[in-house]
């Protein structure tokens, strides 16, 4: 037979899967699936990344609003649960979130890779794909090398400078006071606006949400999404080099 | 009528193993009314007066309906003429002095048969695993028996307008064949006729297309290499048809499991 | 040879249900116990291959193409007829029957006319099961589409894509049987020979077009659903790998070839524009509904369209035929346009087109309607063009399109071969001398889904448990080495011309003098230019590459070889057809208001012609057609 494909014969759906497995772990088995973890996963992080923009703008109404924010954070739903508790169940989630958005897109890339083994030999002119959907990965990835960095920076120890445990506001100004610093905040902040340029109009499509009543709104709210957070997260280095924001 | 000179960059390759390289065909007096396949057609006459071998690529109808002809065109499946197969598209397009890049679809599921020729079988295949209605011949109802609205008949049309050249998986940065896929997924279960089956079509066709191809990440190329402009939003509703055919309890919604 | 049509006894409108009862029947048990091969999937291959699969036969598919999809089928626009009567406008099997044996010029056997009309209404209803989105109003039923030759509209449709949407229907049938192990595809595999044993079909040779190689299927009966042979003209609407070898090389082995001369020059092409042009583009037949044909009245008119009064256009359809104006059926509405070009009226750069024109309709109908009516031939128009049909008129010329003749085969399906079928255009069987438009979707869907499945049991049936010939036996054997010599032999020529440069002079002695209008001295010219051709082509051919791998230019040679011995068959047949009817329109035999003069005398038959070993020599048999239910008359559209 004159083909030089895959074999012919009875069509097996679904016989890659190896195991009968839970139905959530089997439906994350296929591609589909992980586009679904993707961008569920994406909205989990997205609200996230609001969120912290918008808390993160209390800066603005000096050390006492933006230090009592954080205590607030700790005491989120308590009598109900004890002190940090919330904490720490929203921070499980969003590492879980993390994990599961950073798996499924490392899967799918090499999927996509083991899709065409030989590149194209002359230049691709592409018509649609835009270079924020064609740099996910590396936006992604970029985005990902400073959010480590900025868990230390912020969180964990402090980079080098003054790092005082509870006193967010003062550690802030501390460390963006530094140049190099604040260049480094506004280029990952960069990388995270290109990223979800991109993935929030992706994950309308992922989640099969197409309706010709909101499909021509869907781009623009991907592009408002990724302008407030960029505005916002950027405001706080150029802020804190201008000495708005100062200990 | 006017005549253009081009020079063709042309890639070559013996057999599916073999190593290929791009072949420098300078093509001289090209009548601009020709269409490309034409003009390829001349090339081919002429080579075989030189002694040389034809460039093989696939094609046949020539009205953008078959789906057999593909080609690369500096960078673009079917060149640079929105929603035109290769075969209509035309010389009037080119310029007179220009170099025009020629390369078989790439993908992993279409190997390449020769030059440029790929095997597409792979998209067979996604058919055979659920792309139909079973209605074996005989017993059919009246055909005015289920009356279908226009507008799911329209957009069932749409979708089934695909003709399954490939280019959508041959422009996809990832090689996915979501596009292909979603139209005739999209086409029979929007039908009444499709509802038995809905869910295990999506089912079968979705997980032998992965088996085959890439992933979707929603770039769009597809739908812009789509010679009949195939909608991306026929992606979107397979996903969600994906979804439902693992949640859903089928039993109860009389569709097939 | 003997020609038995097989018909069976009893009024017309029984003869069908007769014979379903009356033919032999295999168990469903039995079926796995045979082999049947199917070559060609388009319409009529792919519904066959399909239903004996279903059905529980062993079912061998073959196609040249990379995929079932692919064949030609796929590009008929218009529609497909059926008798479903659903305008309540006077349609009835009967009337469609009537329709296509007048259509036909009186030329096709009423028996199997009429079981295609009866199965028509089949078909509508099984494809609308298998999910083809055919056009619907608002209400959510069918939509119907008036067509040429007929006052009724019975026409579906799927947009302009018709044959498209009913080809995948049939494809994606045969996927899911394909997929369920019932129907074993090859493709990119081509018929090189018919193997016959002992007198009946026992199998076919093939070669694999990606290596060369060369082998051997048997089984106990054969399909040939291959198309036309529209191609031996070179130019034509059919696809470029088009062609006839698969009916030629059952025809050397044994299986008469009927009615060649009947060819169908479509009338509503875009005119050539040059010489370098590799086939012509069919603009549906369906336009004609909206659209208005006219030219110039005076021939050295040289103003736009739009600057040409009405007082000086000549509509001279609808001046010649009142009644059905526009939509009159291919094969006159193609003279005529001939006639007007002929005459010096033809517009455009050469001359060689006339007016098809929707400004009437556009401003009747809106621009928006004749969109959705159109809008995808227009683009394809204005794509090949560069001119928009929404402002110009649109050029038009007639071209060959469609082949009513090909194999004989009786009221069965079988050819003279026994065990061997021919099914769809391939076929001779149901268009008589002239195919009335979206009539040959419903033939090949009539043949393939409903006819095929029926008629070959009662071949096999008394064939149980006998095996299929051994594809190691002599016969086999010899057609193998037969074929590997023939590719073999067009590589070793390594004369100087190509396969192509000798395929566009065929075409072109076919076009000037078996054309639309033929004559005694055009067709003796032919024929006095064909042989020499040919024997040029065996000295001269230069086939480049080899025939181990991909060769295009070697594919080519082998259909070529073939279209210059069907070239002469078709000659002699329109040249022995003393008469003008359909498609086969002899100068000598005309009214004097140009009309086509049938001579139901002497030419009321089918001639089938037998292989001699001699391609200008073979001979001619005749099957009588009888008309008992539909009288003869001179055929009028006035």
């Amino acid at each position: 037979m004159a083909t030089t494909t895959v074999a012919r014969g009875p069509a097996k759906p679904g016989a890659r899967a190896k195991r009968k497995a839970p139905f959530p772990v089997e439906f994350y088995r296929s591609a589909l699936g992980k586009k679904y973890v993707m961008a569920i996963t994406g909205i989990m992080l997205i609200g996230f990344v609001i969120a912290h923009m918008v808390g993160n703008l209390k800066m603005y109404l000096g050390p006492e609003e933006f230090n009592h924010y954080g205590e607030f954070l700790r005491e989120l739903l308590v009598p109900i649960l004890p002190r940090t508790v919330a904490l720490w169940l929203l921070r499980i989630g969003l590492i879980a979130a993390f994990v599961l958005h950073i798996h499924a897109a490392y899967s799918l890339t090499r999927i996509n890779h083991a899709a065409r083994t030989v590149k194209y030999q002359s230049k691709r002119d592409y018509i649609a794909a835009n270079w924020a959907s064609r740099t996910m990965r590396y936006t992604g990835v970029i985005f990902g090398i400073f959010l480590v960095w900025h868990l230390f920076d912020l969180t964990f120890t402090g980079t080098n400078y003054h790092y005082v445990r509870g006193m967010p506001y003062e550690n802030v100004a501390n460390s963006l006071s530094r140049v190099p610093v604040a260049l480094l905040y506004i280029v990952g902040n960069l990388a995270l606006g290109v990223h979800l340029f991109h993935g929030t109009w992706s994950l309308f499509q992922s989640l099969g949400w197409s309706n010709p009543r909101f499909n021509a709104w869907r781009r623009n709210i991907a592009v408002a999404i990724a302008a407030i957070v960029v505005i916002g997260n950027v405001s706080f280095p150029i802020a804190v080099l201008a000495g708005a924001v100062h200990t | 009528m006017k005549e253009i000179n081009v020079t063709l960059k042309v890639w070559r390759q013996d057999g599916p193993n073999a190593a290929g390289h791009f072949d420098t065909i300078p093509a001289p007096g090209i009548k601009d009314e020709m269409s490309f396949l034409e003009m390829l057609d001349l090339v081919n006459e002429r080579l075989i007066a030189d002694g040389k071998d034809a460039i093989v690529f696939d094609h046949d109808c020539r009205e953008g309906i078959c789906g057999t002809c593909s080609l690369m065109i500096d960078g673009q499946a079917h060149g640079p003429q929105k929603g035109t197969a290769t075969c209509q598209l035309h010389m009037r397009k080119f310029a007179d002095g220009d170099e025009i890049v020629i390369e078989p679809w790439r993908a992993t599921a279409f190997p390449i048969v020769k030059d440029l020729m790929v095997d597409r079988a792979a998209f067979d295949r996604i058919i055979e695993a659920g792309g139909f209605i079973t209605a074996e011949t005989g017993g059919a109802p009246d055909a005015n028996i289920t009356p279908i609205p226009k507008t799911v008949a329209d957009a069932a049309m749409d979708a089934a307008a695909c003709i399954g050249c490939g280019a959508c998986v041959a422009a996809c940065p990832n090689s996915a064949a979501q596009l292909f896929t979603s139209a005739k997924v999209s086409h029979l279960n929007l039908l009444p006729q499709g509802q038995a089956e809905r869910y295990k079509r999506v089912e079968a066709m979705v997980d032998t297309m992965e088996e085959l191809f890439g992933s979707c990440t929603n770039h769009g190329e597809c739908e812009e290499a789509c010679p009949k402009s195939i909608s991306i939003d026929f992606i979107a509703l397979m996903n969600s048809e994906y979804l439902k055919s693992k949640f859903k309890n089928r039993k109860r919604l009389s569709q097939h499991d | 040879m003997e020609l038995n049509s097989k018909i069976p006894e009893g009024p017309v409108a029984e003869k069908w249900t007769k014979y379903k009862f009356d033919h032999k029947l295999v168990n469903p048990a039995n079926r796995r116990k045979y082999d049947v091969i199917v070559v060609g999937t388009g319409l009529a291959g792919a519904s066959a291959a399909a239903t004996l699969g279903e059905q529980g036969y062993n079912v061998k598919a073959f196609t040249f193409h990379d995929s079932p999809r692919r064949a030609h089928s796929i590009a008929a626009q218009g529609g497909i007829n059926a008798a479903k009567n659903y305008k309540d406008d006077g349609d009835s099997v009967w009337r469609l029957f009537y329709d296509t044996v007048k259509g036909g010029d009186f030329r096709s056997r009423e028996a199997n006319v009429y079981r295609l009309a009866e199965v028509s209404v089949n078909i509508i209803d099984q494809m609308t099961a298998q999910g083809v989105p055919f056009a619907r109003e608002y209400g959510g039923l069918l939509d119907n589409r008036s067509f040429g030759g007929a006052q009724v509209a019975r026409t579906f449709y799927a947009r302009g894509q018709t044959g498209q949407q009913l080809l995948l229907g049939a494809y994606q049938q045969l996927a899911r049987q394909i997929g369920l192990g019932n129907v074993e595809l090859y493709n990119r595999t081509e018929l090189v020979d018919v193997v016959v044993v002992d007198g009946r079909a026992a199998g076919i040779v093939v070669r694999d077009l990606l290596t060369g190689e060369v082998s051997s299927h048997s089984a106990h009966a054969v399909v040939l659903a291959t198309g036309g042979y529209s191609n031996v003209f070179f130019l034509s609407t059919n696809a470029m790998a088009c062609n006839v070898t698969a009916a030629w090389r059952a025809h050397r082995k044994g299986a008469a070839f009927a009615n060649p001369c009947y060819t169908q020059i479509h009338p509503t092409c875009i005119p050539q524009s040059d010489d370098f042009q590799s086939k012509l583009t069919l603009m549906s037949e369906s336009l004609r509904n909206d659209g208005r044909i006219w030219v110039p009245k005076d021939t050295n008119d040289t103003r736009s369209p739009d600057q040409i009064p009405e007082a000086d256009r000549d509509y001279y359809l609808e001046r010649r035929y009142p009644s059905f104006g526009n939509l009159a059926p291919r094969d006159i509405a193609s003279r005529a346009a001939l006639v007007e070009v002929a005459s010096g009226h033809g517009v455009g750069p050469l001359k060689n087109g006339v007016y098809l024109d929707f400004s009437e309709a556009i401003g009747r109908l809106g621009e928006k309607v004749i969109e959705e009516r159109y809008g995808n031939l227009f683009e394809m128009y204005e794509r090949i063009t560069d001119e928009s049909p929404y402002k110009v008129p649109m050029r038009i010329y007639p071209a060959p399109h469609y082949t009513m003749g090909g194999l004989w085969v009786d009221y069965e399906l079988m050819t003279t071969v026994p065990g061997l079928y021919a099914a769809g255009e391939a076929n001779f069987s149901d268009h008589g001398a002239n195919r009335l438009g979206a009539s040959a979707l419903m033939q090949g869907l009539a043949d393939g889904y409903f006819v095929l499945p029926n008629t070959i049991a009662n071949y096999l049936a008394p064939k149980l448990g006998e095996a299929v010939v051994p594809t190691d036996h002599p016969e086999f054997q010899a057609a193998e080495a037969a074929a590997r010599d023939r590719y073999a032999g067009y590589l070793a020529i390594d004369g100087t011309r190509s396969p192509d440069s000798f395929h566009m002079e065929l075409g072109k002695i076919m076009l000037e003098h078996c054309g639309m209008e033929r004559t005694k001295e055009s067709l003796t010219t032919a024929l006095e230019l064909i042989p020499p051709l040919h024997e040029e082509f065996k000295r001269d051919l230069r086939v480049t590459g080899s025939g181990s791998s991909t060769n295009q230019t070697l594919e080519k040679a082998g259909r070529v070889d073939d279209f210059f011995e069907l070239a002469q068959l078709m000659c002699l047949d329109a040249l022995t057809r003393e008469e003008s009817c359909g498609g086969h329109f002899r100068a000598e035999h005309q009214y004097p208001d140009g009309e086509a003069m049938r001579d139901d005398d002497h030419f009321a038959h089918v001639a089938a012609w037998e292989w001699t070993g001699d391609a200008s020599n073979p001979t001619r048999h005749v099957e009588p057609l009888e008309f008992n239910d539909v009288h003869l008359a001179v055929r009028s559209y006035k």
